[in-house]
């Protein structure tokens, strides 16, 4: 089973990320900033991360660049999902190497095309 | 919503769109049609369906009413695999079969708000060391002026440009105002928008080589799917091509067309040889 990270502070936005993922079929695992996110990424890569950007500790750009760094970790598929919704916060996403770009609010579907995209789901 | 109500209604979009709303649809009938009523300075259903029975409402209330039924959410590079074909297989194949002119029609039939023509635009522009010193018309019809002149201006909330629209195709090709997403003007010049009823013959649209006729059928009765594709055949040379929806089919509505074997999706006409082929 592949694994998917949800990176985000709001355990809500976890909750609910955690349901839509696990119904695309992937195994969930949580971190509430991009600390605890590098340490499991550590630990084990996974397959995806769903990402948030503003989060104590280590935001979710400095986790990027950090998991880009990781033997492997540029074949992590990255999606930012985020409430900074401009073309310059996008723009230095995919600069530092994430792969897609969710703009909050989302919904099921925005989450199962995104990860359709980019082959997660085939 | 009274059954002779409900009935009412029913008859009225079937007779104006040839949209078929089931007993199931009541709830989608009032959600719909309450910021109608209101936008008509009516409180509710229970004063806007006596102003369309005695036709006090005029032609404008019709209209509004039907369109209110028919605007069906859309996306980007719907199911995805249609466009890939399209890139793949029927871009090359006609480009093949139209050599001589450099010139191919394409019809988006039911183009809703623009994400369907705008993706084949999309797609063009993606390809455009291919397409080079071709000329492709794209037209973009639907039932609903609202919708179309949404089409024209190419103006998306967040939700709709994340529906299909990978990122790095949303950086390239829209500009964000306010907080909106508008498409460029280079792609937009490349779409004409029209209003177009599918229940009126198209002769009045000129030839196309590709028709896109994708997730409208399915709203039609038996009687009137035939009219449309039977509509189609007429208005598309011998080897054109037809896309429909994935819920569609043309097997038992008419013999006008024939599925392309290993082109899901993708019809022809029977009395001709398709210029697309699986390879």
């Amino acid at each position: 089973m592949k694994t998917c990270l949800v990176v985000d502070d709001s355990r809500v936005i976890r909750t609910v990320a955690r349901k839509i993922i696990e119904e695309l079929g992937f195994e969930v695992i949580e971190a509430e900033d991009g600390k605890v996110a590098l340490e499991k990424s550590e630990e084990r890569l996974p397959d995806g991360v769903l990402l948030d950007w503003n989060m104590p500790n280590m935001d979710g750009l400095e986790y990027l660049r950090a998991l880009r760094q990781l033997p492997g970790g540029d074949k992590v598929s990255v999606v930012f999902c985020t409430t900074e919704n401009d073309m310059r916060h996008i723009q230095e996403a995919l600069a530092a190497g994430a792969d897609e770009y969710i703009m909050k609010p989302f919904d099921a579907e925005i989450v199962k095309t995104k990860f359709e995209m980019l082959g997660l789901t085939a | 919503m009274r059954v002779e109500d409900f009935e009412y209604l029913a008859k009225l979009l079937k007779d104006r769109s040839g949209l078929i709303v089931g007993k199931d649809k009541v709830y989608l009938l009032e959600t719909r049609l309450m910021p109608v009523a209101r936008r008509h300075g009516l409180k509710g259903l229970d004063e806007l369906i006596p102003k369309l029975r005695s036709g006090s409402g005029g032609e404008k209330l019709m209209v509004d009413v039907t369109e209110a039924m028919t605007t069906n959410e859309s996306l980007f590079f719907r199911d995805t695999r249609p466009f890939d074909l399209f890139r793949d297989h029927v871009l090359p194949g006609m480009m093949q079969a139209r050599g001589g002119q450099r010139k191919i029609r394409i019809w988006s039939a039911a183009c809703s708000s623009g994400q369907e023509p705008y993706s084949l635009a999309i797609l063009l522009k993606e390809n455009q060391a291919k397409v080079s010193g071709w000329r492709f018309d794209i037209v973009a019809t639907d039932l609903s002026k609202e919708i179309v002149d949404k089409g024209k201006a190419g103006l998306y909330t967040q939700f709709e440009v994340q529906r299909g629209l990978p990122i790095q195709l949303l950086v390239k090709y829209f500009r964000q105002t306010g907080d909106k997403w508008q498409i460029d003007a280079g792609l937009r010049s490349m779409v004409q928008f029209g209003e177009f009823n599918l229940l009126t013959h198209p002769r009045s649209l000129g030839q196309f080589d590709i028709v896109f006729c994708r997730n409208v059928l399915i709203y039609f009765d038996q009687p009137t799917k035939k009219k449309v594709l039977e509509g189609i055949a007429d208005i598309m040379p011998k080897d054109g091509v037809l896309y429909l929806g994935g819920a569609e089919t043309v097997l038992g509505v008419t013999d006008r067309f024939k599925p392309i074997p290993g082109l899901r999706g993708i019809y022809q006409r029977s009395d001709g040889e398709p210029a697309v082929k699986m390879a």
